[in-house]
């Protein structure tokens, strides 16, 4: 962190805020604050520049017009990249997911995305939508995903890239058998839910990415009787 | 209103039958089920019903079943009123409304959003109201500007149909667009995080207050002609008509007005209709008062998040609230739509959660660094409160759970 304010920014809600997306941005604040690290929220419109020095970056999920508009101004704008080369954490989720990948496919036509995981996306031969969970990629060191999730969108990992989830449990994901992706500091993932209300272990680790420092522990009372909950509806199916 | 063909009156009989077997055997009101019977035997049954009657169609995310209630509660001062009233907004319960009360030549149907275009075709109305439109139920249901769009064709194809809108929503503002009849209302518009763009040309909406506009391409928050002012309804003519509601909050005053004004298109005045509002205490459960072991329960139906905000604004002060929520079908498997509601409103207050994802809600309020309890269900909630008065916002079978406990109230 360049100073003692953790800046979150929450990229283009205007065109990229759907499944409760505002919830990651609120979950992050929330459990950097318990933890007295002081954040400031920054909302970010689709007609104002990407701050350069936020520390995390969260890009939320959107329907097809809105989303090629958002790649085409975060290409033209620049500072996602510039973020992801310097080592800023980026948390994106389906639409903006998508966007982190080479290309996307909206409306019919193939889009250029900023390319900062290597990755394509494509429409599938039908929407996926439901309950989806999975154990992580060991690396990370994280529990076993859990999320919603609620797209048409099929992507295929690149060799520069790693799943999130190696092999899902439940649900499509990427392509049925992988779900979400990460490379660096930079996170993908299908999943609403929201996502980091539903992984917190998920959402802590990209704080401590952001700090560089290692969290307080948090009351996970009610976090861990809800993945508690959420995963044992699956094994009844 | 015109003579049956011997099949449809045959269909008639036949949904009326049915509709009572269902209902004396403890299935509901029969309202669906007769609907079905009637519209098998003779498929036009809708439109056939439908001819040579008044009818005013009522539609949009959040309102509607009350709308239509004040709307159907306003248009008995010009005699029998054929209406939904059991909440019932597909065809098959347009029919079975039509079908019961073939007497009356005034008919007020609240019409789902997604079956607006067929009942525009069916129905022939003479005035259409349009409320607003939110996300609802995404993991089933279409998105905002799609349906706005399904609304927009449909209207391009019926121009010259009366419409009643919200002026306060811009895309309720720009589906209106395609008719050469419309008549603005200020209808309200708490929640704005589905209308950041233009649905036009997709630039930026600027806000001021309750006026918008696009300085892109110029779409503007049309002038209502139908407004509301404290507890009055100010009516094109610059008339202000005292509202005595029963129902709380700002939307409902909203609703009112949006009533009014399809009363008026059926030449009911609003010094006519207002008296007759007070009427309406309680719309199939919702705003009903029950009570428990000396708790007073008000009991809020909200099933998006536009409907949780408003439902936030009708919360007496300082009262305890039970919040409860469910993810079956019919209420949207996808819980995450809560993160898109403040919930700083019930701050302060005692919190209780309850419903079959009470842990989604749980997480939440902790985010939103609310005190909150969780407790099993409605029963364990009224003990964990002392004597008096509680306020219960629940989603829609949350609701209708609830309302189970207390004998089906209306």
């Amino acid at each position: 962190m360049s100073t003692s304010i953790l800046r979150l920014a929450w990229i283009y809600p205007d065109l990229l805020s759907t499944y409760g997306d505002r919830g990651n941005l609120l979950v992050l604040a929330h459990r950097a604050e318990s933890r007295q690290i002081l954040t400031d929220s920054l909302l970010v419109r689709s007609d104002q520049a990407v701050p350069r020095e936020a520390d995390v970056y969260l890009v939320g999920g959107g329907e097809d017009g809105p989303q090629a508009l958002a790649a085409e101004k975060l290409i033209a704008d620049g500072a996602l990249a510039q973020a992801a080369d310097n080592g800023k954490v980026i948390f994106s989720v389906c639409a903006g997911y998508q966007i982190m990948g080479t290309s996307f496919v909206a409306s019919g036509n193939k889009h250029a995305g900023l390319g900062l995981l290597d990755m394509t996306s494509d429409r599938g031969p039908s929407r996926a939508v439901g309950e989806l969970a999975g154990a992580v990629h060991p690396q990370l060191g994280l529990e076993s995903l859990t999320g919603f999730e609620n797209h048409g969108g099929r992507t295929y990992l690149g060799n520069e890239t790693a799943a999130l989830v190696p092999q899902v449990s439940h649900g499509i994901g990427n392509d049925e058998t992988t779900e979400g992706a990460w490379r660096g500091k930079v996170v993908g993932t299908y999943l609403h839910g929201p996502a980091l209300a539903r992984n917190p272990q998920l959402a802590d680790l990209l704080l401590a990415w952001a700090t560089g420092t290692e969290l307080a522990p948090f009351d996970e009372t009610w976090t861990s009787q809800l993945r508690a909950e959420r995963l044992a509806a699956l094994a009844h199916h | 209103m015109t003579n049956l063909p011997a099949r449809a009156k045959f269909a008639t009989a036949m949904l009326r039958t049915a509709a009572t077997l269902s209902r004396v055997s403890g299935r509901g009101d029969g309202s669906v089920i007769g609907g079905r019977v009637g519209l098998t035997i003779e498929p036009r049954l809708l439109s056939m019903l439908a001819d040579g009657r008044h009818v005013a169609l009522i539609s949009g995310t959040n309102g509607k079943t009350t709308t239509t209630r004040f709307a159907a509660a306003a248009l008995e001062a010009a005699g029998p009123v054929a209406t939904n009233s059991f909440g019932a907004n597909m065809p098959t319960g347009h029919t079975t409304a039509l079908a019961k009360a073939r007497d009356a030549v005034n008919c007020v149907l609240e019409v789902d959003e997604h079956y607006l275009p067929q009942l525009l075709i069916d129905a022939k109305p003479r005035v259409v109201a349009l409320l607003n439109l939110s996300r609802d139920q995404l993991d089933r249901a279409m998105e905002v500007s799609g349906l706005a769009a399904k609304w927009r064709t449909a209207l391009e194809q019926a121009p010259d149909v009366p419409i009643i809108a919200n002026a306060d929503d811009p895309w309720v503002t720009w589906a209106a667009g395609a008719s050469r009849n419309v008549t603005w209302v200020a209808g309200g518009q708490r929640w704005q995080e589905d209308s950041w763009v233009c649905p036009e040309c997709g630039k930026h909406l600027d806000r001021y207050g309750e006026f918008w506009r696009c300085t892109a391409c110029g779409l503007t928050r049309p002038t209502p002609s139908w407004s509301v002012e404290a507890d009055t309804v100010v009516t094109p003519e610059g008339d202000r008509v005292p509202l005595d509601l029963r129902l709380p909050g700002q939307v409902n005053r909203a609703n009112a007005a949006t009533a009014l004004a399809i009363a008026a298109t059926f030449g009911v005045t609003s010094a006519d209709g207002a008296p007759r509002l007070t009427s309406v205490k309680s719309v199939a459960g919702r705003y009903a008062v029950v009570r428990r072991d000396g708790r007073r329960l008000r009991l809020l139906l909200s099933k998006n998040p536009a409907g949780w905000l408003e439902a936030f604004d009708m919360l007496e002060p300082r009262c305890p609230v039970v919040l409860a929520l469910n993810a079956r079908e019919v209420d949207g498997y996808d819980t995450s739509w809560i993160y898109d509601v403040d919930f700083s409103p019930v701050q302060g207050r005692k919190v209780l959660a309850i419903g079959d994802r009470r842990m989604d809600l749980a997480v939440r309020l902790q985010v939103n660094d609310i005190d909150f309890d969780v407790v099993d269900d409605i029963g364990a909630a009224i003990q964990a409160v002392p004597p008096g008065d509680l306020e219960v916002i629940a989603n829609y079978t949350a609701f209708q759970d609830i309302r189970a406990e207390f004998d089906r109230v209306n």
